[in-house]
């Protein structure tokens, strides 16, 4: 059974923030859904209530980067930059303030349907220059966002899980560095965020089915280390699998084709995530399931790359599970 | 700095280069230096605290954009002075006023006179639209509506940092058309932001011609208010009267002060072209030489050799 750990990212900010004046906690009315509803409370000095005018708050914590602050604004991934765009790139990305862009509820993590949805958010933050960009794939990931994000001499986007998160890994987030979570010769799996525990899940079964996967985690999309992606998929037999919490176009399955392309390295791609679509609300598992973001779509995907069934049911798949709490999780609350 | 000439000749000054450049370049940002000559020359040459320039006088020439890879980067607010904790800093919201500031910069003693023959040249940190490198400039306003934004977020800093020097935007008044300028506005009164002020220039004028032609926008001075502005209204060609505004208290809330002011202010010959004067170029040989003839006279000079 994984360790789940509840809204982790609090405790890291606040134990992070309390020590540096200079870092200052912005938020547009999502105070406690983003889990600085504590800070608030107790460091009201270095809390900046910014009310739901996000281009405001944009251009607002660029004003604050040129006055020497270190910004953390909080909201959902998408009000940082569909409704923004234009603040973020004159006031923060231009300028390569340093504001750190903590973005909630990546992806398909939310039941707020479209509007909440973040799902091209890797494919605009990953082209604008200047940017860099991190995503959390456990709660030790994000235990450890608030330092890395603050390391960096420049504006960051960073997706942020929140609520009850497991716990994967057992070493901090280090900016740059990819984990190799097995270092397999069939195929390679490359996944980010939420859809890490997934390949994880997948993985117990494809060991017992003979399926030998090299996997990757990534937790820094840009800059993107495209030598070790090159590198990796020359080490495998069939070929590559991106899985995410993302739309496929503009994130990690063109990040990885771009990398293959650029190498001149021929193998086979399967980009899986939202194929160009919009999702709608509902809970992770169902929304996982059924846009086909979950270990069972990974492993249909590699039966598909190497020509081979390897007999893995949902039921063989429950066997694996990495844990049951966090596969019955309810649709979270906004 | 020390003021080596009045308000009033500056204002006037500002006038005649941007005319003569306009002359000779075949068009230009004339109304905008009609009505925002006098606010402006009060801007640099009375009402900021700011201190020598940092920059050459001739500027450099475009020298990249802000990058990891650039670590020599400049901003073009180095012609405003140095960032010490007392000097005022100076926003210029509306980018396209580009020309009539580096005027302005000429006029006060800034930048040379050569600054203003790298306007709009390939390769030079003169913009047509001021960027964040050009001179004067500190940050990126192109896009209307994000100045006042940016400068409630480094007066706030400043106030956290102790620093006495307070920060100015000059505003355009198109800009309440946009959303954003309310936010601003809202959040600098919400956060007590009061060592912030704007001198907007209320010239009535957009790109496609008379505002309430393109958006009404109602009574501005209301509206700010109501958003928690405290706001003083005034002649724009009234020096006396922008010292006077510009002293009105306005603790725990920002200062606009609405300049209300003429496009044709001083060139009344472009009364002919009301209301299409956001930029203004030349139908014909002969309107040229008309125009050059008849506002010269008003300003006072020689009409300009444009190469005729």
């Amino acid at each position: 059974m994984v360790e789940m750990v509840n809204r982790p990212y609090a405790g890291a900010f606040e134990s992070y923030a309390v020590q540096r004046p200079e870092v200052l906690c912005l938020s547009a009315d999502l105070t406690s859904s983003c889990e600085i509803d504590g800070f608030r409370d107790r460091h009201p000095e270095q809390f900046l209530s910014m009310g739901m005018a996000e281009q405001n708050m944009l251009s607002f914590a660029g004003g604050l980067g040129l006055a020497g602050f270190r910004p953390f604004i909080h909201t959902f991934g998408v009000f940082l930059y569909r409704r923004p765009y234009d603040q973020l790139m004159a006031s923060v990305a231009y300028p390569r303030r340093k504001v750190r862009l903590m973005g909630f509820l990546p992806g398909i993590t939310t039941p707020g349907g479209m509007t909440h949805q973040a799902i091209e958010d890797i494919s605009i933050m990953r082209t604008i220059p200047n940017m860099t960009v991190l995503e959390t794939g456990d709660a030790t990931e994000v235990e450890g966002i608030v330092e890395a994000a603050d390391s960096i001499d420049g504006p960051v986007y960073c997706r942020v899980l929140r609520g009850s998160v497991p716990r994967l890994f057992d070493s901090p987030l280090k900016v740059g560095e990819m984990r190799v979570l097995s270092q397999g010769t069939d195929v390679l799996v490359i996944t980010a965020g939420i859809t890490t525990e997934e390949a994880i899940r997948a993985r117990g079964a494809l060991d017992k089915a003979g399926v030998s996967v090299r996997h990757l985690h990534l937790n820094t999309l840009k800059p993107f280390d495209a030598a070790a992606i090159r590198d990796h998929a020359a080490s495998v037999k069939h070929g590559v699998i991106t899985l995410e919490n993302h739309l496929v176009a503009g994130g990690i399955g063109s990040m990885t084709a771009e990398a293959l392309a650029e190498a001149g390295l021929a193998k086979r791609l399967i980009r899986l995530g939202l194929q160009d679509t919009y999702a709608h609300g509902g809970s992770r598992p169902y929304l996982m399931r059924h846009y086909g973001l979950d270990a069972m779509a990974l492993i249909r995907a590699i039966e598909a790359l190497t020509g081979q069934q390897t007999g893995i049911d949902e039921e063989a798949l429950e066997a694996v599970r990495v844990d049951a709490v966090h596969s019955a999780a309810k649709a979270e609350a906004l | 700095m020390q003021n080596e000439k009045s308000t009033e000749e500056v204002a006037l000054g500002i006038r005649r280069r941007v005319f003569e450049h306009s002359m000779r370049n075949n068009g230009g940002y004339l109304s905008q230096a009609c009505s925002a000559a006098e606010q402006l020359a009060f801007l640099y040459n009375e009402a900021l605290n700011l201190g020598q320039p940092t920059l050459p006088m001739i500027p450099r020439p475009f020298s990249g954009v802000p990058s990891a890879d650039n670590p020599d980067y400049v901003t073009g607010a180095g012609y405003n002075g140095p960032f010490e904790a007392h000097f005022d800093r100076l926003f210029i919201a509306p980018a396209h006023y580009a020309l009539v500031a580096y005027a302005t910069l000429i006029e006060v003693g800034r930048m040379a006179p050569e600054g203003l023959e790298m306007f709009n040249k390939d390769g030079s940190s003169v913009e047509m639209i001021g960027a964040e490198h050009s001179p004067g400039m500190e940050v990126h306003n192109g896009t209307l509506g994000i100045g006042l934004s940016t400068a409630a977020g480094l007066a706030w800093g400043r106030k956290r940092l102790g620093e006495t020097g307070e920060v100015c935007v000059f505003m355009s008044d198109g800009e309440v058309q946009e959303g954003q300028t309310w936010e601003a506005v809202q959040a600098a009164a919400h956060h007590g932001i009061d060592n912030l002020w704007a001198l907007m220039d209320v010239n009535n004028q957009q790109c496609d011609g008379a505002m309430d032609s393109v958006m009404e926008v109602g009574d501005i001075a209301t509206k700010l208010r109501d958003f928690g502005a405290v706001v003083v209204e005034i002649d724009a060609h009234d020096i006396d009267a922008m010292r006077q505004a510009r002293a009105e208290p306005h603790e725990g809330r920002p200062l606009i002060i609405l300049a209300h002011s003429s496009p044709t202010q001083g060139m009344e010959f472009l009364r002919r072209r009301f209301p299409r004067l956001h930029y203004v170029r030349f139908k014909s040989d002969e309107e040229r030489a008309e125009m050059n003839h008849a506002i010269a006279a008003e300003l006072g000079i020689d009409p300009i050799d444009y190469g005729q």
